[in-house]
């Protein structure tokens, strides 16, 4: 049985939209299999934040079920850690500190911590080291670059180790080398932990790297047009951006984009 | 860069001591009656002569500015906890509030003082009136302000509205509240003058007022000063306490 399904799914984020027929994200059906990664590309503005939304339970469909681990999701979704483009941590805590805020808040970690403190520090500081940040745990997150504030918001999404891990453009702000080098700090922790991963990107290239299935989106309405199963051999290494057969699939799923831009011009509503 | 540091550092002290010798010469120079202008020297005379009754003075204006502030500390974070997080009440009080707010509190004293009489009421009321409005307003700025991701990566795990409150909201809004506080304070002292000096039967605002009614303008101005010191150094109480309880937000500044 999938991991994650979503069947028919259709979203109207309030009920005036829902009544002009105005959704968000339409007929948008997919089935995840336990630990596989898959991304989410499209265009700006195509609903992929909303199906993150979908996914952690923070907004319910308008039509149609989301299953995820045989449960039909009715409300947030706790087995679920998010990172996204911001890093979004607190600056009066330092790095370590952060990564422990999920441990404060949910079950049953929440009820333990006065007691586990320590050990939940030690967890929070092995996941830290695991991603190269040992040495930086207690310094606060404005005294980290970029890269590092984001390393350090995925151990924040991973520490209460989540089933499924959502990502919202997660490496948008990062300049080239440094996204391709969290690119593999993230397919290092995903092939250690085999947690599913649901990322979204507009980055052809992080995708098709980093899924094992790639969704393309279109826009206005967001629908799911293509699903491409990614069959590079993994571990994959970044050498493989640079082999004939990525460049194909970047390249195919590019004209997939392509497509969808020139009817979205002119299909009328 | 050694001399620069030095310079910055006794700045304050440097202009403070320019704007005495200036005032002394022109006072001096121009032949200025101390009754329309006096100089700094007269003004220390008087600080001198009237020690026994100014720090009386002083210590009365203090403490009834304390008690203002502090009641507009306890009311203002309230009342900024509850429209910084829920929209109804934000909607509902703002309206209210700023035309409170725009009220004259001149006006407002000699309604105290048939409410409460001569004495005390008054004047711990103004400093509170005139000070929470501040407060409120950046108490609720702060937790109004909240990243929508990170509510959303808190709400998944179960956070409650509270939890957000407490771990995120608290925290983030303290340097606006800091801020605010150090606005508030140097309007407490305001609020309790102005109502010493309308009905006021002690404090500095009401031997301003007897000095001034006598002509003595040396006295008067050495209370003005003193109400001008008092402010300024609980102004810098208030940023003694910001800088080291919300470093974290003057990152900026941490280099220099």
């Amino acid at each position: 049985m999938a991991f994650v399904d979503f069947d028919k799914v259709w979203l109207a984020y309030n009920d005036e939209l829902l009544a002009q027929g105005q959704f968000a994200v339409e007929d948008i059906s997919l089935k995840v299999n336990e630990g596989e990664f898959i991304a989410i590309v499209g265009p700006s503005g195509c609903g992929k934040s909303t199906f993150m939304k979908l996914a952690t339970g923070l907004r319910r469909p308008s039509k149609g079920t989301v299953v995820i681990d045989g449960k039909e999701v009715t409300g947030p979704l706790k087995i679920t850690g998010m990172a996204f483009q911001a890093p979004s941590l607190l600056p009066w805590r330092t790095t370590v500190q952060n990564v422990m805020l999920p441990l404060e808040i949910v079950e049953p970690y929440r009820s333990q911590y006065k007691a586990k403190k320590k050990e939940f520090e030690a967890k929070a500081r092995a996941l830290l080291q695991s991603v190269g940040l040992a040495g930086y745990e207690d310094k606060f997150p404005w005294q980290l670059s970029g890269g590092m504030q984001q390393r350090a918001s995925i151990c924040r999404a991973l520490v209460h180790e989540p089933k499924m891990l959502l990502l919202d453009e997660p490496f948008g702000a990062l300049d080239a080398f440094t996204r391709e080098e969290l690119w593999c700090a993230l397919r290092d922790l995903h092939a250690a932990q085999k947690f599913n991963v649901i990322l979204v990107t507009h980055d052809l290239r992080e995708s098709v790297f980093l899924a094992d299935t790639v969704y393309c989106m279109s826009k206005s309405p967001g629908r799911f047009v293509v699903k491409r199963e990614i069959d590079l051999p993994r571990p994959r290494d970044l050498e493989v951006t640079y082999t004939p057969k990525f460049t194909d699939i970047v390249h195919e799923l590019r004209g997939h984009i392509g497509a969808m831009r020139k009817t979205g011009v002119v299909v009328p509503q | 860069m050694v001399v620069s540091k030095n310079v910055e550092r006794w700045s304050p002290l440097i202009v403070l001591a320019a704007t005495l010798l200036l005032w002394q010469a022109i006072v001096a120079g121009f032949g200025i009656p101390d009754f329309i202008f006096p100089s700094p020297w007269q003004i220390g005379e008087q600080f001198i002569e009237f020690k026994g009754p100014l720090l009386e003075a002083a210590w009365k204006t203090f403490w009834v500015t304390m008690l203002g502030f502090a009641l507009s500390i306890v009311v203002g974070v309230l009342l900024g906890f509850l429209i910084g997080s829920s929209r109804l009440a934000y909607t509902a009080l703002y309206p209210l509030m700023v035309a409170f707010n725009a009220v004259p509190k001149a006006a407002v004293v000699p309604i105290l003082v048939v409410w409460f009489g001569i004495g005390l009421g008054p004047g711990i009321l103004t400093a509170f009136l005139i000070s929470f409005f501040p407060i409120t307003v950046n108490i609720a700025t702060g937790l109004a302000t909240l990243e929508p991701e990170l509510e959303d990566v808190l709400r998944v795990l179960g956070a409650k509205r509270w939890d957000v409150l407490i771990k995120v909201g608290l925290p983030r809004s303290m340097p606006y509240f800091y801020g605010s506080l150090k606005i508030a304070i140097t309007l407490a002292f305001v609020g309790t003058v102005l109502a010493e000096m309308t009905a006021g039967d002690s404090g500095i605002g009401y031997l301003m007022q007897s000095a001034g009614s006598q002509q003595r303008m040396p006295l008067a101005f050495a209370g003005l000063v003193t109400i001008g010191a008092m402010a300024m150094a609980m102004y810098e109480l208030f940023s003694w306490i910001e800088k080291r309880t919300t470093g974290w937000a003057h990152r900026g500044s941490q280099n220099h």
